[in-house]
């Protein structure tokens, strides 16, 4: 069972804010999905080999040549506040 | 001529002989878009005058014409397209205006398509039934009280409407075929790597993979050819191996189908099983040698795929911040009051349940009992299709349980809505190829039919499912397309 606690916690997590009235409904429908989930407990997985990815790929190298990047006026484009050049954000240090 | 009934080739051979412009096409649909799409929803944007000017400047050209030029498409909004806003049907992304076009949607640009619009989709591809959009439900056009499917609803009720020769879509637990099922036009979801990710908004990166929606199978087959190839920018995308004809008329002899086991079985709806079971005579008729095939873990595919993905997703949808992009929520001097504030407004409540599941999941204590076993019960699925395909050239099934269900029939119950996706699911943890076209309808709704190949074979795939699909002789449109006949066009 995912507590109206766990619910917070994980919100907390991944920083999302989750109002108390609807802290039931998604402690409720997590559970009812990680009751589900649970069947895979059935399994002995002892000797089993986790896939993270299908394609057989690793290390994908490229050549180390120089190429045009983003302008400075395209990266901000879209950003939601920007000031002097730059993103603006609450400060994250004190002083 | 009915230029909303016209397959991609066939247009192609029209304009390419001047008995057809592009303008005439591009402005059929755009017509049609006009007339219904107030009902279908379908489009997030249309992108009508620019799509006349493309259309008038492919006219205008003297020389050879480009390999797609001239086709009216749609794009679902998980593609990048600069220029032009793209919103996964968020709000957190509502104003956002990319910078760049993802690759496969440049590759169909250069080949010459012309762009009709964004279609709506489930928010950030997280839906079965495109009504987790923040901007409002797609319909089906078959019967406007019920859903599309999803994620890829907006795109498979576009072609489906008469409202784009065909469209984009992606698909990461069945996002292509289970909307084309339900709306009764052909979905292809390529092997994972064949179509670059770049520029396609990440859900579950390992899982993720474009591909093309089309009224037919050799539409299907066109598309493939200009969306496929290795991109710099995405380092999991490969040369294909092969080229990818266009298939021709032949029978299916000799050739092996293996009828999943699990997946025709309990939880299948009977009208659905009894299209599905003419479609296996028609294909035994055709030459094909039937059987019986087994993925004896395929029921523990779903529980594995939502660890998975959503715990994919979790990190994903991290960029998700107030700072780069989209909206930024609360007057705040806390940053972290910021971000909760701005993830919390933006995200719809699937989302928001599919980052806090992926979130658990990964989570110090859980890591290992979920996300660990979950990457093993993977390699299960991909061991079980390898034997599977040992035995068979393909694998076939219904592509979903049931036909397409009333709006707001499942929304109360996520568990419900994710149990739609049983049958395409496992193809999407092994990374296969494939393809769902109509076999048929059950009580005036469109059955799917789901035929799975090997990895990197689409040209097996393509040519089983052209010939399955004259097999069937399916030949029926939405509503929305029969009453225009009616009209003359």
């Amino acid at each position: 069972m995912v507590s109206h606690d766990d619910v917070k916690y994980v919100a907390r997590l991944a920083r999302l804010r989750v109002e108390e009235d609807d802290l039931e409904m998604y402690s409720g429908q997590l559970s009812s999905i990680l009751n589900h989930i649970d069947k895979i407990s059935e399994l002995d997985l002892a000797d089993v080999e986790p896939t993270s990815h299908v394609l057989k790929l690793s290390n994908i190298f490229r050549e180390d040549v120089s190429r045009p990047g983003i302008s400075k006026e395209n990266a901000l484009a879209n950003g939601p506040s920007v000031e002097n050049d730059a993103f603006r954000v609450p400060a994250i240090l004190e002083g | 001529m009915n230029l909303l009934r016209l397959t991609a080739v066939e247009a192609l051979k029209h304009m390419g002989e001047g008995t057809l412009s592009s303008v005439e096409l591009t402005e059929a649909y755009l017509s049609q878009i006009a007339r219904h799409d107030g009902d279908v929803s379908a489009y997030l944007k249309v992108t009508g005058d620019s799509a006349r000017n493309e259309a008038a400047a492919i006219d205008a050209k003297k020389g050879d014409r480009a390999h797609l030029a001239g086709l009216p498409t749609a794009i679902k909004d998980v593609l990048c397209t600069e220029g032009i806003t793209t919103t996964c049907a968020s709000k957190i992304l509502e104003n956002y205006e990319p910078i760049y076009t993802a690759t496969c949607v440049r590759q169909l640009m250069d080949a010459g398509i012309v762009t009709l619009g964004k279609t709506n989709m489930d928010e950030f591809a997280m839906g079965s039934s495109t009504e987790n959009s923040a901007y409002g439900p797609t319909r089906n056009p078959w019967d406007l009280g019920r859903v599309p499917g999803g994620s890829s609803g907006g795109s498979a009720a576009a072609v489906a409407a008469g409202e784009a020769i065909w469209a984009l879509g992606s698909d990461t637990g069945g996002s292509i075929r289970q909307p084309a099922a339900f709306c009764g036009v052909v979905g292809l979801k390529p092997t994972y790597g064949s179509v670059s990710r770049y520029g396609l908004i990440a859900f579950a990166s390992s899982f993720d993979q474009v591909g093309p929606i089309t009224k037919n199978v050799m539409d299907a087959a066109l598309m493939m050819q200009f969306l496929v190839g290795k991109d710099p920018l995405d380092s999991t995308s490969v040369v294909y191996p092969s080229e990818i004809p266009l298939p021709v008329e032949r029978d299916l002899s000799g050739i092996r189908m293996g009828i999943v086991k699990e997946l025709v079985g309990e939880g299948i709806d009977p009208g659905v099983m009894t299209v599905f079971n003419e479609a296996v005579e028609k294909l035994k008729a055709a030459g094909a040698v039937i059987g019986e095939a087994s993925l004896p873990h395929s029921e523990y595919a779903l529980p594995a795929y939502y660890i998975l993905a959503p715990a994919e997703a979790s990190a994903n949808l991290a960029r998700f911040d107030g700072v780069r992009y989209g909206l930024r929520a609360g007057e705040t001097n806390d940053i972290t009051e910021m971000y909760e504030q701005t993830r919390s407004l933006g995200f719809g409540e699937e989302v928001k349940r599919r980052i806090m599941l992926g979130t658990y999941a990964l989570s110090s204590g859980y890591y290992e009992a979920y996300y660990g076993q979950a990457q093993k019960v993977r390699t299960l699925i991909v061991q079980n299709f390898e034997q599977a395909l040992e035995q068979f050239d393909l694998l076939i099934s219904p592509t979903t349980p049931t036909t397409a269900f009333g709006l707001g029939e499942k929304t109360d119950d996520p568990l419900t809505m994710y149990k739609s996706d049983i049958c395409t699911i496992p193809v999407n943890l092994a990374g296969l190829p494939a393809i769902s076209i109509p076999a048929g309808l059950s009580e005036g709704l469109p059955v799917g039919f789901q035929i799975i190949g090997q990895a990197f074979t689409a040209p097996k795939l393509l040519q089983a499912a052209y010939s399955a699909e004259l097999a069937f002789g399916f030949d029926k449109v939405s509503p929305l397309i029969e009453g225009r006949d009616q009209d003359g066009i």
